[in-house]
């Protein structure tokens, strides 16, 4: 019998603990399938946040740091300046990476820094039970925002893979989800145009994908999904944010 | 070999170098810019790798990655500068990732003072981030002892697969001496298996992890630090005496505050009054011991410690060895003020007047 598809190597054996309906475990896979795709399964270095990726380090299959809450891409630029030749990712949730990490991502990305980026916005604190993140959504209900999120109070949501495309040393943003397969093939795409950036040495790549968190939306899977369609991608827009030509 | 002069931060980036420092990050702060200074100019003829880190915060993070990926890592700061990187230690210590960390100590709390101090003694040897953990700290008090501290400090760090301190004063920093460039001996150290290098051929992947979220692991993992960090203190604790075998003013000070001490000491001997100097050269492992057998001597009569600092931060650690036996006076100042030779003689021959 013909294989037609098979679990990659680039994930252990491990039981994923995401909630029913999250996006963490399809998001990892497609980063798993690249590196494998790729032939970096020895070479790579994964360096995983504090959020409720934070066991990522069970179930990818390459060497991992875990790294303090919103601190992996100081933790990466460490690894990848230290070892140039390898492949450096950092998957990194939005309170992590956009709240308590807005420093080290920003200059990080100022740098150039020759690692990957795979930036999961959920527009909620996950791990800690449904707080509000600096990519809640206006009038978006939360633990800390129980009448749903005012500017007033709170500001705008902030657009990372924008804010990050300003930068220089940034040569590659697209924002991506992963609500259905053509979505998923397009997401894939993207993480392996970002690693392939990467191993030419081009500078920061950074992949935003919009994700969902139905246990602290407090919806089905199903409706999880159709919200982050109605509603997170109007403000959060998929596509190339920025791709800067290779100088040639 | 030839002595060369050397200004103390430089001597300390050099000394780095000499011991296979592989990478440095590190952010400007007084009194200890000219350790990124140095390490900005002569890191990269070597191929060895410096970044100037957005704050010092990215730069703890930056030596934990380079240092869990199998490098010989290190970052230098001053006070302000040390506890931002608290978090970051606690993470090297739970995950036990090896690394130097040298603080050229300032007056605070605060902004402080950009003159030396020496109130980080509780952040250095208590652990200033969260949870039970040690890092071990070094304190020299002259430039030759600095350049020693640094090289074998490497070797420590990844012996026990722990973050090592190096404190001085910021007057240790600054200052410049006569030094030797003595060839070090170095420790046998074991492959580092354990590192995230990239798995190349290995079956399993390792990962550099301080998270135990099973209780029952977490105190296992706990466990096997207590007893590592038992290890330590049974085989690095380092201190020096002088002139205390038959002391009745045991003067306890470290770094700069000893120099002065022994000085004093000195003129004190001659005017015959019996003073000795004890100086912890490891703040942790404090010589806990050492201190205890010399205070119980019967001819010891007052204990006299000397800190740049206002409140005292070591006489903790003293009055826990003392237990009691015998008083302890405290001389100290803060602010980048010294204490002064005449000072401390007048401090020490008062307090024997008080006892005797
Ligand atoms: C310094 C620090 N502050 C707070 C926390 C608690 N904490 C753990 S996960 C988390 C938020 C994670 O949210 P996000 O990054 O959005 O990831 P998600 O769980 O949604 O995947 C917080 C605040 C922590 N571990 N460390
Ligand atoms: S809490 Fe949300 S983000 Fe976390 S695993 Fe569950 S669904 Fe996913």
């Amino acid at each position: 019998m013909a294989v037609v598809y098979e679990k990659t190597k680039g994930l252990t054996d491990v039981e994923l603990h995401y909630c029913p309906g999250c996006n963490h475990g399809i998001i990892q896979k497609l980063v798993a399938e690249v590196l494998e795709e790729m032939g970096m399964l020895d070479t790579a270095i994964a360096v995983c946040p504090v959020g409720c990726s934070v066991f990522a380090y069970k179930y990818f299959s390459v060497d991992t740091l875990q790294a303090a809450h919103g601190r992996a891409p100081a933790v990466a630029t460490g690894i990848k300046r230290c070892r140039p030749t390898q492949p450096v990712f950092t998957y990194q949730g939005d309170g992590d990476l956009a709240s308590i990490g807005t420093g080290e991502i920003v200059h990080a990305a100022m740098r150039g820094e020759k690692f990957t980026t795979i930036f999961i916005n959920n527009a909620i604190y996950g791990m800690t039970g449904g707080q509000m993140a600096p990519t809640t959504l206006i009038g978006q209900k939360t633990t800390t925002s129980q009448g749903g999120r005012t500017a007033e109070q709170a500001g705008m949501p902030i657009r990372m893979a924008e804010m990050l495309a300003t930068l220089d040393g940034c040569v590659y943003a697209e924002r991506v989800c992963v609500a259905d397969i053509p979505n998923i093939n397009k997401a894939k795409r993207a993480i392996k145009k970002a690693f392939e950036k990467q191993m030419n040495n081009e500078g920061f790549t950074f992949i935003e994908v919009l994700s969902t968190c139905p246990t602290n939306w407090g919806m089905t899977p199903i409706q999880a999904v159709q919200w982050m369609k109605d509603n997170m991608i109007p403000y959060y827009p998929l596509g190339v944010i920025k791709e800067k030509a290779m100088e040639v | 070999m030839e002595k060369e002069l050397w200004k103390g931060n430089e001597a300390i980036a050099e000394a780095a170098l000499r011991a296979g420092c592989d990478c440095y990050f590190g952010y400007p702060i007084t009194p200890q810019s000219e350790v990124p200074e140095y390490m900005s100019a002569h890191m990269p003829k070597y191929g060895k790798v410096f970044v100037q880190a957005e704050s010092e915060l990215a730069a703890i993070n930056m030596v934990y990655g380079a240092g869990g990926a199998g490098l010989r890592a290190m970052t230098s700061s001053s006070s302000p500068g040390i506890s931002l990187q608290q978090e970051g230690i606690t993470y090297l210590a739970g995950a036990e990732v090896p690394c130097v960390i040298v603080n050229c100590m300032r007056g605070g709390p605060g902004l402080g003072t950009i003159q030396p101090g020496q109130s980080d003694y509780y952040q250095c040897t208590r652990g200033g981030g969260n949870g039970d953990y040690r890092t071990l700290v070094l304190a020299p008090s002259n430039i030759q002892e600095t350049v020693d501290c640094i090289q074998e400090a490497f070797d420590i760090a990844d012996q026990y697969r722990n973050p090592v301190m190096v404190v001085m004063d910021g007057l240790i920093g600054q200052m410049m001496e006569p030094i030797e460039w003595k060839p070090y001996k170095k420790r046998e150290l074991a492959p580092k298996d354990w590192a995230a290098t990239g798995r190349y051929g290995r079956e399993e992947h390792n990962i550099i992890n301080s998270l135990y979220i099973d209780p029952e692991l977490c105190d296992v993992h706990n466990k096997h630090l207590a007893e590592k960090y038992a290890l330590i203190e049974k085989n690095e604790v380092r201190w020096e005496c002088i002139d205390c075998d038959d002391a009745e003013v045991i003067i306890t000070a470290y770094g700069t505050p000893a120099r002065i001490a022994l000085t004093a000491l000195e003129n004190l001997r001659a005017q015959g009054i019996k003073v000795g100097l004890f100086r912890p050269i490891t703040l942790w492992p404090f010589p806990e011991k050492a201190l205890h057998d010399l205070v119980g001597n019967d001819n010891v009569k007052v204990i006299l410690d000397v800190e740049l600092s206002s409140t005292g931060q070591m006489i903790d650690d003293i009055r826990l060895a003392v237990e009691g036996r015998k008083p302890i006076r405290y001389l100290g100042h803060a602010g980048g003020v010294m204490p002064t030779v005449e000072e401390i003689c007048e401090t020490a021959i008062n307090a024997l007047k008080e006892v005797k």
